[in-house]
């Protein structure tokens, strides 16, 4: 293409977007709608992903042995329990360990009462391994492999905060994907419509450009630029005030609700924005090609 | 050379608008085709300009079959032809020097040749000190002259005019005429649609005429029976 094409499209765009500046500017604001809505679920299905990965790593299931079993055996069943595909990481947690670990928590402060027990483990024979899931989704499945597996005693696990997760995640992708669908289908339509009126206005010069010899790609591109240039727009005012609205909202709740900092982390708009800017982008240049090309072919079969 | 076979052009209600019409126009001629409304005058000039296509027959332009011609290939052939409208046709938004241009910028011609053209054309029509007036701004013939321009800036082999004077007065209507002979006088094949007996006798030129939809006449210059 000729940079004075490309130049003519251009212009041509803007002079459609001009001539027809109401229907271009509710279409804008209706697409900045869709897409700040759009960035709105993005930011809360990233985080709950985010928090549920992050559960991922701290939810796992404790496996105690038969107090029969030596440590070489609590070891070989550890790594085949560890070579399986669901698991991520597998932590081994010997009696010793766990006593360990049991004073430091429950004799803070007043560790004579723990000396007292001398050289005596209470927890010998506690010997655990924890297993931590690459998905926290088939804990049940891990739990079940779990119960057959012989010289295991028992099995801690939580079954709400797994299950809640999933389903949770699920939920909110499922939201997400309704919601953002109807949005952009009624964005498609509005741009089809702001095309349509364009075209409308454009008819006799469209008609002119065929006599003529021009190309339905020439005829066709200055519509095609139209929607391009509102979709660009309607990502622009959202992504912008998403950027603040993001950045202030997790300020706040951190500030305001202190007390969660421990359990609830949020991801930094540093590390989410790109990803927002680059798919709202796309989404805004893809209503306002796919709205206009195809709106732009229907009107003018040339 | 146009070649026009056997024509036939039924429209979809069952209206025959052509029956078989069989006409040879050759390079650099300049043809009337007159008619009275309904004798198929419109409809061989859209067949000409392939916005329709025939029922049945063949049209050869500059040994170009229309029939198997493939779509891609259209603009490039209707670069081949200008047409003239009888309501001009121009953009009301833009100036004389735009519209003209717009047929060049339309087909991607580089605004170098677009700024050494279209002064040109406007000087062949006479309008150079009008190129900065608006469509409205200009009489009849003023706008007529621009459109018969923006027909020409292409170079086209054919020049095709339906009724370019049928919304002017008799002074305006033999000055385009004049320049449609002039246009003709450079080579350009020249076809006028037109209803005028008055500047079909007074240009003295080959005359095709149609009567509902069939060839009733056609006579050559001085008013002779045309042999090809």
């Amino acid at each position: 293409m000729r940079i004075s094409t490309f130049w003519y499209c251009l212009k041509e765009g803007m002079k459609n977007i001009g001539r027809n500046i109401w229907f271009s500017l509710a279409s804008t604001a209706i697409i900045s709608a869709c897409i700040f809505l759009f960035c709105m679920l993005f930011a809360l299905a990233a985080n709950v992903q985010y928090m549920v990965k992050r559960a991922e790593t701290t939810v796992g299931i404790t496996v105690f042995f038969d107090e029969g079993l030596s440590e070489a055996e609590i070891l070989a069943l550890g790594d085949t329990i560890g070579a399986r595909e669901e698991v991520k990481e597998t932590r081994y947690i010997s009696a010793e360990e766990a006593w360990e670990n049991f004073q430091k928590e429950y004799f803070k402060g007043v560790e004579d009462l723990a000396a007292g027990f001398a050289d005596d483990n209470p927890l010998a024979g506690s010997a655990s391994y924890e297993i931590f899931l690459k998905d926290i989704s088939h804990q049940g499945d891990m739990v079940a492999y779990l119960e057959t597996v012989p010289g295991i005693r028992k099995i801690n696990y939580s079954n709400d905060t797994a299950s809640g997760l999933s389903s949770f995640n699920r939920m909110i992708g499922l939201i997400s994907a309704a919601v953002i669908g109807i949005l952009l289908a009624v964005a498609v339509f509005l741009i089809s419509n702001t095309i349509s009126t364009a075209a409308a206005f454009r008819k006799d010069e469209n008609k002119i450009m065929r006599l003529i010899g021009a190309t339905n790609f020439m005829i066709r591109a200055p519509f095609v630029v139209e929607g391009i240039i509102i979709g660009c727009a309607g990502a622009l005012i959202p992504l912008v005030s998403s950027y603040f609205l993001y950045r202030n909202m997790v300020a706040y709740l951190m500030e305001k609700f202190n007390i969660l900092s421990n359990i609830v982390e949020f991801i930094s708009i540093e590390t989410i924005f790109p990803y927002m800017a680059a798919v709202a982008a796309a989404l805004g240049i893809g209503i306002g090609f796919v709205g206009s090309f195809f709106t732009i072919r229907k009107h003018l079969r040339v | 050379m146009i070649e026009i076979t056997n024509l036939n052009k039924t429209y979809k209600a069952g209206n025959r608008a052509l029956k078989n019409i069989n006409i040879t126009i050759r390079d650099g001629e300049f043809v009337f085709i007159m008619g009275r409304s309904g004798s198929g005058k419109s409809t061989l000039l859209k067949l000409l300009l392939k916005e329709t296509e025939p029922t049945s027959g063949r049209i050869v332009v500059n040994d170009m079959d229309l029939g198997k011609m493939p779509r891609r290939y259209v603009p490039k052939y209707r670069r081949r032809l200008g047409v003239v409208f009888q309501d001009f046709r121009l953009l009301k938004d833009k100036t004389v020097y735009e519209n003209v241009a717009f047929a060049q910028r339309v087909i991607g011609v580089p605004t170098r040749v677009i700024r050494e053209s279209v002064p040109e054309m406007l000087r062949l029509v006479g309008l150079s000190s009008k190129y900065k007036s608006l469509p409205r701004q200009l009489s009849g013939g003023e706008q007529q002259r621009v459109a018969i321009a923006r027909a020409l800036i292409n170079s086209p082999e054919v020049l095709l005019a339906d009724e370019p004077t049928g919304n002017l007065d008799a002074q305006n209507s033999m000055e385009i005429m004049r320049l449609l002979e002039e246009i003709n006088d450079r080579g350009t094949t020249v076809i006028v649609v037109t209803h005028s007996q008055e500047i079909v006798e007074r240009m003295g030129k080959r005359v095709i005429t149609l009567d509902k939809g069939i060839l009733a006449g056609d006579a050559g210059e001085g008013g002779g029976v045309y042999e090809d």
